[in-house]
């Protein structure tokens, strides 16, 4: 395994490394507390479960489709998880509830995707809906709560000084970038986004390959679903609500066209860090929690103008 | 070109330096955190917070909002944390998410006031919240008034299981039943006004002789009225919400609503910084606090008109 060339960047994500150093260097002159190991720290363990859900979207992206569903499903399995816990008092049984649900919710979405032929937008919309509404079936609408350390650790763990989340993050996108960058796999999810028809006129079969992506986005997701229980020590049905959009603009910002085919994990990854740097930054300065939005907004459009600049074809969302 | 540069500089200087001089008395600096500035209520507490800060010439407050979220929640409080601030007002989304906040505050040794919603575990120097059962039993002892000690009622819930939000239903059912009048459904309406309306829809269909109806907060309340009116029921039903919204307080002055009980956000938010700038000079407080509602009727609707 190659660091080198699992890390190499290329024009787009460049802008985003940029971006990043430029907002770090930027919000060090102006805000006294910002580079503090604390602060740092913090930032990191913020941004780690929406960059979890981001890198998994990331593989369903490549492909040129998208999955609004994350939110809702980090929300039902966080729920589930949360109640299983509950009822056998084992956090492995628990984690693998999350993730396994979070695998099979995203089987589903790819199934109708590929099977059923229907656009993913629309198909993870569904996704969206159903699974909130489970959610809040399942829990009638009121948080789970309450867990012992051993069940936290994976959302507000530390090992020494440093918080688990960070290290379980750095773990996935290690291996995500792997199967992107060095496997037949993370060739033909490629291959599928920049041109699917020609991929399937060699004989890859392309429906094999969305629906693995589909289902990684939700394995993922269930298991940032853990990661956020641990951190805030609740299974709420509301929660996420809006991460797939935040997981998106991640994936976006860092680089990766929506259209498909191009982009990298490691671009995610400084998406995830450059809003997580942004908030925590205006946080800081006390700016309003509502002009934070406006910010936001304001850089994911410049993030996909640069994209587009960068020579890329016309968008097409699918 | 160059004097007057320098000019200008030295007399900045100056007045940077005159501005310091000023602020070289002890300030305090508190912050806020509260569950949802997308919400009235919430609005109004924080404005009594930010008032009461800006009366104080030695306080200083800083508003933070978690948009409903409770990572957003946790994140806001690690930045006041590292932003220094002396003390924390918290206003958290439910109890356990205010847990784990106050565990962060504990750690970095700032003390906490819990503000309305109160939180499951954690050291904190107080907690203010509005006398929910006592604004229970007076909506109850209301309705039994206008009822004339007979009658049926419904009682639409927010979010059973919420111990402050229960204490209201729990002081209106208490008084009525005593009174003899019978509750005759009881449906949660998870606080929110379409959801209320379809819940006075199914309770009134099920029972069409109700005489009255409590829901445990406004938006509910005002929900029930749009189904009590669209079934032309709205004349024969009493309906008491909990809060003192804008809207409800509206309802009330134009006779839809018949009463709302209203908590004292403002006052709250004031109280609280009061509490807070206490336990700063060394003086200790109670553990608990309790806010007086106050019941808003036809009668002094409009002393809640602004």
């Amino acid at each position: 395994m190659d660091i080198k060339s699992l890390t190499k960047f290329n024009v787009r994500e460049f802008s985003a490394v940029f971006a990043l150093i430029a907002l770090v260097i930027l919000l060090s002159f102006i805000s006294p507390h910002f580079l503090s190991f604390h602060n740092i720290l913090n930032i990191l363990v913020q941004v780690s479960t929406i960059s979890v859900i981001a890198a998994g979207v990331t593989f369903v992206i490549l492909t040129g489709g998208i999955d609004l569903s994350t939110g809702s499903m980090l929300g039902l399995c966080g729920v589930i998880a949360a109640g299983v816990f509950k009822a056998t008092n084992s956090p492995i049984l628990a984690v693998l509830t999350g993730v396994g649900l979070g695998a099979f919710l995203g089987l589903i979405n790819g199934l109708v995707v590929t099977v059923g032929k229907v656009p993913s937008f629309v198909a993870t919309l569904g996704m969206m809906t159903a699974a909130r509404g489970l959610a809040f079936i399942y829990t009638k609408g009121t948080p789970i709560s309450g867990f012992p350390s051993n069940f936290r650790f994976l959302g507000s763990g530390y090992i020494g000084n440093v918080p688990f989340p960070m290290i379980e993050a750095i773990i996935i996108y290690i291996i995500a970038a792997y199967i992107l960058k060095r496997t037949p796999f993370g060739r033909y999810i490629y291959g599928i986004g920049s041109n699917e028809i020609a991929t399937k006129l060699s004989g890859i079969k392309t429906n094999k390959y969305k629906l693995s992506a589909f289902i990684i986005s939700g394995l993922l997701t269930g298991f940032a679903a853990i990661m956020f229980i641990g951190r805030i020590n609740s299974g709420h049905p509301l929660a996420g609500d809006g991460y797939e959009l935040d997981a998106i603009a991640a994936v976006v910002i860092g680089g990766t066209s929506l259209s498909g085919g191009k982009g990298t994990i490691i671009g995610t990854f400084i998406g995830a860090l450059i809003m997580g740097v942004i908030r925590n930054g205006l946080n800081l300065l006390n700016v309003d929690t509502y002009w934070q939005g406006v910010v936001l907004g304001v850089v994911i459009v410049i993030a996909v103008l640069m994209d587009k600049k960068s020579g890329d074809s016309e968008e097409v969302v699918k | 070109m160059f004097k007057k540069l320098i000019t200008i500089l030295i007399s900045m200087v100056l007045v940077l330096s005159l501005g310091s001089m000023v602020s070289a008395q002890e300030t305090f600096t508190i912050g806020y955190q509260v569950q949802d500035l997308g919400n009235q209520y919430w609005i109004t507490l924080a404005d009594g917070v930010k008032d009461k800060a800006a009366e104080m010439d030695n306080v200083e407050v800083t508003v933070r909002d978690a948009r409903t979220d409770p990572a957003v929640e946790l994140s806001n409080v690690q930045d006041l944390i590292t932003q220094g601030i002396d003390l924390l007002l918290l206003s958290p989304w439910d109890s356990n998410s205010g847990a784990t906040v106050v565990e962060e505050a504990n750690k970095a040794g700032i003390p906490v006031i819990v503000l309305d919603i109160g939180v499951s575990s954690g050291d904190i120097e107080s907690f203010l919240v509005s006398n929910n059962y006592g604004g229970g039993q007076k909506a109850g002892e209301y309705m039994a008034e206008l009822l004339e000690g007979e009658g049926q009622v419904g009682h639409i819930q927010c979010q059973p299981g919420y111990e402050l939000l229960d204490a209201r239903g729990n002081g209106f059912v208490d008084v009525v039943t005593e009174e003899g009048i019978e509750v005759v459904a009881t449906q949660p309406g998870d606080s929110q006004r379409s959801k209320g309306m379809t819940v006075m829809q199914n309770m009134a269909t099920a029972n069409p002789d109700i005489d009255g109806v409590f829901c445990e907060n406004d938006e509910m309340a005002l929900g029930a009225l749009e189904a009590l009116n669209s079934s032309r029921m709205l004349d024969q039903v009493e309906v008491i919400g909990f809060d003192g919204t804008d809207e409800a307080i509206q309802a009330v002055k134009e006779g839809r609503m018949t009463a709302t009980v209203a908590q004292q956000p403002y006052k709250m938010g004031q109280m609280g910084v009061e509490l807070a700038v206490e336990v700063l000079n060394g003086n200790d407080i109670e553990n608990e606090i309790q806010v007086p509602v106050q019941l808003i009727t036809k009668e002094n609707v409009d002393e809640f008109i602004e």
